[in-house]
């Protein structure tokens, strides 16, 4: 009981730790993108972590504001609808695999929170239960700018499931499984192997789809906040508004992961396969640590140039070496410590773990590249009108999956 | 069959677009009847900024005037100047010497481009595409500086008066207005690459909002929505004032009067602006910016303390003010939406006995409750942010 | 088989608290105060004309019987696709194919037919 419920807790933590950094990394990439410094003024004590800290005091600021509840609204509704759109979101998860799976004492043990053989059918489930949430929002608010919004993401992901289910079969015909596990590993560790480049055009439709399930721009038309004021969550407020807010990127960090899980190899390191990273596990282990405390030297140096005193004049100066000499330290001491100690020599079990933790890196980093992916696609395209996105759904994507499951089936045919 | 039918009857809703709405620049109000997606119906209403400039304006005196005319359009608030003084020295019959003309067309034309800056750039934010439009804002920002150096203000300059300006350009402006036209060009080609073979903007565009030809001069467009719908009007041209006809320049002309060709007119127009601007610098020679007229001038100061007339045509110009002979006159230039008239009624006393203002977004925004009938909501925002209302000029 | 789904259900009540919790510390934290601008309905100032609880023209009724019709195509297609290969290696491969080939001809003659109807045009 305990390890299922730490194979919950430690992924959700981890997801839900993502959430504040993504809306980080949005605010700061929106800003990069445009020419702007973004936030940088939220501080503890002179440390501002980049901005990061205005996640924080985000949340602190909801959760204090004034907890409205209009007379107007369909209270029950409408206190189900962001808990149904928050609790959806946070459940996805359960049948992502982190890693290879490993064998402690014979047993095999998963990286994954719950080992369903139903697998991607359950992350569909879910995700269409997403649009639950909307839909209650939009219509218990009892205003016609959410009632609009709700109606337009609910047409908007029911077209839309169909997309990503066709484009799904083509990725489920080459891999032959429902377990997502199972799909990781028939795509191999070579790049050139994996799904993007086999089933390309699967990989747009899914992706597409993706981006309209988690209703991000260019398909942010529920919200469509030039249009609908703020969509279906015009009258919410507080940390209700924030649940939903969460729930979005919830809904991207998943998004992401299932784009990397079926298209680009899930937690498969380019180039070097499960048993090559067990094999090499002492190698490998030697030359990560060394990498790592060059990595935190560089880093902190970098940080380091940084410094001036005198530059606002407070505590803010001396920001970047609290974080840079310790980093530089951290670099140092991992890196003498790796050079004396010289090679590593693991157990099969350590070695395994090694393993699983290259991956669980790997498949970490894939899911942030297509994090912000995301981000980078909301910020430079225009969005699309109602009747131009069910178009796109049903007259372009629909036939287009059936087409590339027709041409999946005789390519495998042909074999 | 029967029963079916009635359970499948629906009900059209009335839907506020506006006054306190994101895509609502300023305080518009439309009241759409939906069916769906669908606008069977809209009844706009305006009046929510109203301020009562011409009334107000009756009980000021001509110089007092100038600074409300800022808030008309205060996206390009130095056109409303220039208009207005232009108007009154019509009056008046006094010219103004050529430097100070020069100035007012460098200074019409950068506020003709922070204008379509703003309005192309709130466009795309209103279609969805929000990074244009701090590539413009940048760049607008470095004009407001340049222009603040000049008048000393932001937004609300009040520059010119009545025979000139306030105060000459500093040495380096030219050099400064040039380098910055240079950032200019490369925001809009930035933002111009970002949309122009965009398939989503081109499908929110295109054949979105049309106006005919036809229907154009029939609603009285005038400015950018016209010229996009094929009508080369345009006043610098057609009736050219302060040296305009000096000026090689074009008038971007475009077919269809769509929303996108309204944005692509403006591209364009921010271009032949930057044209513009960099000859007139050019001929720029030393001079006075100021008419010598003694009814608008203040006397120089040895001479109101050294001599009886002087002192006489001081007191008269503070406690009186301007008075113009009495008389009508109507004076419109062409401002960066559209035909910008001033029609002043003097009664040979120091306040105007009537002033009224042709703005040019009036019969944009009149015409806006026809030109989305039929259309979707997300094209009423589209359409609108073409049209580049301005609520301070359009309410008064 | 059963059991591999109580992680799913400690998930749950675990997803459920944590939203709960959300709910409640707002509720809790937030200062109460009785405004009736909080009260009113938003619509951009004015009062609205009309509910928003009315019966709408959505064309919603025509996605989602669309919706229903071709998901449940999907659905099929999902075991089908998955034993595809097996059937491949086994010989059987172009019978298969075939077969959901025929499905799937059907329901492009649907598709087609709805098209047609212009049960597409969203406008």
């Amino acid at each position: 009981m305990l390890i299922i419920i730490l194979k919950i807790l430690i992924p959700f933590l981890i997801i839900f730790n993502m959430i504040p950094f993504l809306i980080w990394l949005e605010r700061k990439g929106s800003a990069y993108i445009q020419d702007r410094h973004g936030p940088n003024r939220a501080a503890f004590f002179g440390i501002r972590l980049g901005g990061m800290l205005h996640s924080l005091a985000d949340v602190l600021k909801l959760i204090t504001k004034e907890d409205i509840i209009p007379l107007h609204v369909h209270k029950p509704f409408y206190l189900l609808a962001p808990f149904l759109a928050l609790t959806v979101a946070c459940v996805t998860y359960a049948v992502v695999p982190f890693a290879h799976p490993i064998e402690i004492n014979g047993e095999p043990f998963t990286f994954q929170a719950a080992d369903l053989n139903v697998g991607i059918l359950y992350i569909l489930a879910m995700a269409s239960l997403g649009v639950y949430g909307v839909m209650l929002a939009g219509w218990s608010s009892n205003n016609k700018y959410s009632l609009l919004g709700g109606v337009r993401s609910s047409a908007q992901m029911l077209s839309y499931e169909i997309a990503m289910g066709l484009s799904l079969i083509s990725v489920l015909m080459v891999g032959g499984s429902l377990e997502l596990n199972n799909l990781v590993i028939s795509q191999g560790a070579t790049p050139w192997s994996w799904n993007f480049l086999t089933q390309p055009v699967a990989f747009f439709l899914f992706t597409t789809a993706a981006f309209a399930e988690t209703n991000r721009n260019p398909f942010d038309l529920p919200e469509g906040e030039s249009e609908l004021v703020a969509g279906y969550h015009t009258e919410y407020s507080s940390m209700k508004f924030a649940m939903f807010f969460m729930a979005e990127y919830a809904h991207v960090i998943m998004a992401s992961a299932l784009i990397a899980l079926l298209f680009f190899g899930g937690w498969q390191v380019p180039l070097m396969s499960t048993d090559f990273l067990r094999e090499q596990a002492g190698l490998g282990l030697y030359i990560l640590l060394l990498a790592h405390g060059i990595l935190f030297m560089v880093a902190g140096i970098f940080l380091l140039t940084w410094f001036k005193k005198g530059k606002y004049g407070d505590l803010r100066d001396y920001e970047v070496l609290v974080w840079g000499i310790p980093l530089v330290l951290a670099g140092l001491g991992l890196s003498l410590y790796t050079l004396l100690h010289g090679s590593f020599d693991l157990t099969p079990l350590g070695s395994q773990i090694f393993a699983a933790v290259v991956q669980f890196m790997t498949f970490m980093a894939k899911i942030l590249f297509f994090c912000w992916f995301f981000i980078w696609i909301r910020w430079t395209l225009p969005r699309f009108r109602y009747d131009q996105l069910m178009g796109l759904g049903w007259k372009v994507m629909l036939p287009l999956g059936l087409m590339n499951l027709a041409v999946t089936g005789i390519i495998l045919l042909m074999r | 069959m029967n029963t079916a039918k009635r359970e499948l009857e629906t009900n059209t809703m009335l839907l506020n677009l506006g006054p306190s709405h994101p895509a609502m620049h300023g305080a518009l109000r439309t009241q759409i009847e939906l069916d769906g997606e669908l606008i069977v119906r809209a009844a706009s209403e305006m009046g929510y900024l109203h301020r009562c400039f011409e009334k107000h304006s009756e009980h000021s005196t001509y110089q007092q005037v100038i600074p409300y005319t800022d808030r008309l359009n205060y996206l390009s608030a130095l056109m409303n100047n220039v208009g207005y003084c232009r108007a009154v020295e019509k009056l008046l019959g006094i010219e103004t010497p050529e430097r100070c003309i020069l100035i007012r067309v460098v200074m019409c034309e950068l506020s003709r481009i922070m204008d379509h800056l703003v309005c192309v750039g709130t466009n795309l934010v209103d279609i969805g595409a929000l990074t244009n439009f701090w590539y413009f804002f940048n760049v607008r920002e470095k004009i407001y500086t340049l222009i603040e150096k000049v008048t000393g203000a932001r937004l609300t300059y009040a520059y010119t008066r009545i025979g000139g300006v306030a105060r000459d350009i500093y040495p380096d402006f030219p050099a400064e207005v040039k380098s910055v036209l240079k950032e200019v060009d490369q925001a809009v080609n930035d933002v111009r690459g970002l949309v122009v073979n965009n398939r989503i903007f081109v499908e929110r565009t295109v054949d979105v909002g049309r106006v005919t030809k036809q229907q154009a001069i029939e609603w009285g467009f005038t400015g950018p929505c016209l010229r996009a719908s094929g009508v080369p009007h345009d006043l610098r041209k057609s009736e050219p004032y302060y040296l305009y006809n000096e000026f090689d320049f074009d008038i971007p002309i475009a077919e269809n009067g769509d929303t996108y060709d309204r944005t692509m007119v403006r591209f364009e127009e921010i271009r032949q602006s930057g044209r513009i601007i960099h000859q007139a610098l050019d001929r720029l020679r030393p001079g006075p910016v100021h008419s010598d007229d003694p009814r608008v001038v203040m006397p120089p100061k040895e001479e109101v303390y050294g001599s009886i007339e002087g002192l006489m045509r001081h007191f008269k110009l503070i406690m009186h003010g301007i008075e113009p002979p009495p008389g009508e006159v109507y004076s419109a230039t062409e401002a960066a939406n559209g035909e910008l008239g001033f029609y002043i009624v003097s009664d040979g006393s120091m306040h105007p006995y009537r002033i009224k203002v042709r703005p040019p977004c009036f019969p944009l925004f009149a015409a806006f409750e026809k030109m989305i009938e039929g259309l979707m909501v997300a094209d009423a925002i589209a359409i609108l942010g073409s049209l580049n209302i301005v609520v301070g000029e359009l309410d008064r | 088989m059963i059991s591999s789904y109580v992680p799913i259900l400690v998930l749950f009540v675990f997803a459920g608290l944590f939203a709960g919790a959300f709910l409640g510390i707002s509720a809790l934290l937030g200062p109460k105060k009785k405004s009736h601008a909080g009260d009113s309905i938003y619509e951009c100032g004015p009062a609205p004309v009309g509910g928003a609880r009315e019966r709408f023209s959505v064309k919603f009724f025509l996605v989602a019987i669309l919706f229903i019709l071709f998901d449940i195509e999907v659905v099929f297609l999902f075991p089908w696709a998955i034993l595809f290969r097996q059937f491949v290696n086994e010989g059987m491969g172009l019978f298969v194919f075939v077969e959901m080939a025929v499905f799937l001809v059907i329901l492009v003659l649907g598709y087609i037919f709805v098209w047609r109807k212009r049960a597409l045009d969203w406008r």
